[in-house]
């Protein structure tokens, strides 16, 4: 056997593959359960920072303020396994799904309050004055004037964020939930064969790989538009 | 005495440790328009801020058609409908069109529908000569045009005073005429008018009468003839000087 067919042998196993096809199919519904979760979670938590702290309440800010650069500066897979294995002592047991949904979410919603803060600020004093001399109300004038304006400027930061913690689904493997890189490895613990690997990342590109050319359009198109 | 728009009184401002406005008066009467003048730094600017609120006078009382701005159990934004105003830099929201931007308040503050509001909104547009530009967004419009739709914006919700910060001090001269004209119209209207802008030629045939500011303080007022030709102080002659000449 030459080196090259134990190569195809070893990672295009079409036996394996064929047999563990449905595995990596169950746990690309998984893993696209637990994105959709974080995503629509996670913005919109961060959103809600944003708009909270447009308030310009002070104690609330430091306290935002923190919350937001404590899980900035965490890794994910520390988070994950804090929730994980350190709920569980005050008598929650999160699952391996939720703790990561949990994670996930949090720092989604970190981030993307930066990002939507840094929109809202970064439309012109004028806006505000201009809506407000009118009578409109403070969340009137967030929004109908601010808000669109500012969502628009945000929506490619955020597209490329989001990408990247979504991604971060493959760190619930340690955690046994059975998404892609989870079902993937006990899938090669069960063949001793890595095939099912490769299987999972043609799922993850299959996954991911629209989204970056979406997030790689729009940005472009914002670009222009500006 | 004629019935007064805006009544304001012992007007001061701080802004940490500077005191921009000293103990200043406006009264205004109906269809009246009165010019403020004065250096940049005069307070001008300031004191028509506090006429809506948008500053909050540290000291004094504003009074607008009768309701007094200070009051806390005044409903400001619906005061504020009765006071127009517009900026030197414009301030369309960029996201709409011209009348986008005239019925915005017209619907949320007003509380008109969208058909009611669209037919005030394109009759305060063809006041100001753009009827023909309502669906343009501010992008598309020149700054002349801006400025004219920031007008209709305004005067679409029936203000009973209209407050001009600097309205020509960001447009190119060939535009700065389009927009006094449609000043000259409202005030031939009879709306009642505070001015603050360096437009000389207009203050002189437009004014009831002139305010000098400096310092945060009223140094004189008077007639535009009067302010104009006789000033009666040093600081006055001084700034007025200045202006000519250029």
């Amino acid at each position: 056997m030459s080196n090259w067919e134990r190569f195809l042998e070893t990672f295009f196993n079409a036996q394996v593959m064929a047999r563990y096809l449905p595995d990596i199919a169950y746990g690309t519904l998984i893993t696209i359960q637990l994105a959709a979760l974080v995503i629509v979670t996670g913005l919109a938590a961060g959103l809600a920072l944003a708009l909270l702290r447009s308030l310009g309440v002070r104690p609330v800010n430091l306290l935002i303020v923190f919350v937001v650069d404590l899980f900035r500066a965490l890794p994910p897979l520390v988070i994950i396994v804090f929730i994980y294995f350190g709920l569980p002592t005050l008598e929650l047991s999160p699952s391996g799904f939720v703790s990561t949904w949990l994670s996930l979410a949090l720092v989604l919603m970190a981030f993307s309050e930066e990002i939507f803060w840094a929109g809202i600020t970064s439309i012109a004093k004028g806006q505000w004055e201009a809506a407000r001399s009118t009578g409109l109300t403070y969340g009137q004038t967030l929004i109908n004037v601010v808000l669109p304006q500012a969502l628009r400027l945000t929506i490619p930061p955020l597209t490329n964020r989001t990408i990247a913690i979504t991604k971060g689904t493959a760190l619930a493997s340690v955690v046994a939930v059975s998404e892609i890189l989870g079902m993937a490895s006990s899938a090669v613990s069960n063949s001793y064969n890595p095939s099912p690997l490769t299987l999972g990342a043609g799922a993850y590109l299959i996954l991911f790989f629209p989204m970056v050319v979406f997030g790689r359009w729009l940005e472009t198109r914002m670009r222009w538009k500006r | 005495m004629p019935n007064l728009v805006v009544e304001a009184r012992g007007l001061h401002k701080h802004f940490g440790a500077l005191h921009v406005l000293k103990g200043v008066d406006l009264l205004l009467a109906e269809r009246e328009l009165v010019f403020v003048i004065g250096p940049s730094g005069s307070g001008k600017s300031t004191l028509l801020r506090c006429l809506n609120r948008l500053e909050q006078p540290s000291a004094g009382s504003v009074k607008v058609d009768g309701v007094d701005l200070l009051d806390p159990k005044t409903d400001i934004n619906h005061a504020r409908q009765r006071i127009g105003m517009v900026f030197q830099s414009f301030n369309l929201y960029p996201h709409m069109t011209a009348l986008g931007n005239v019925t915005l308040a017209l619907r949320k503050v007003a509380g008109k529908s969208r058909a009611e509001a669209d037919e005030l909104g394109r009759a305060a547009l063809a006041r100001v000569g753009l009827a023909e530009r309502a669906g343009h967004t501010p992008g598309q419009l020149s700054g002349g045009q801006q400025q004219r739709v920031a007008i209709a914006r305004a005067i679409a919700l029936e203000p009973r005073v209209m407050l001009f910060d600097e309205p020509t001090s960001a447009l190119d001269p060939e535009l700065v005429g389009s927009v006094l004209g449609v000043m000259r119209d409202l005030r031939e209207s009879g709306m009642a008018m505070v001015v603050v802008s360096h437009e000389m030629g207009f203050a002189r045939n437009a004014a009831d009468r002139v305010l000098f500011m400096d310092q945060g303080v009223i140094v004189e007022q008077g007639t535009p003839a009067a302010i104009f030709e006789a000033p009666a102080h040093e600081r006055t002659r001084a700034f007025i000087g200045q202006i000519q000449r250029h």
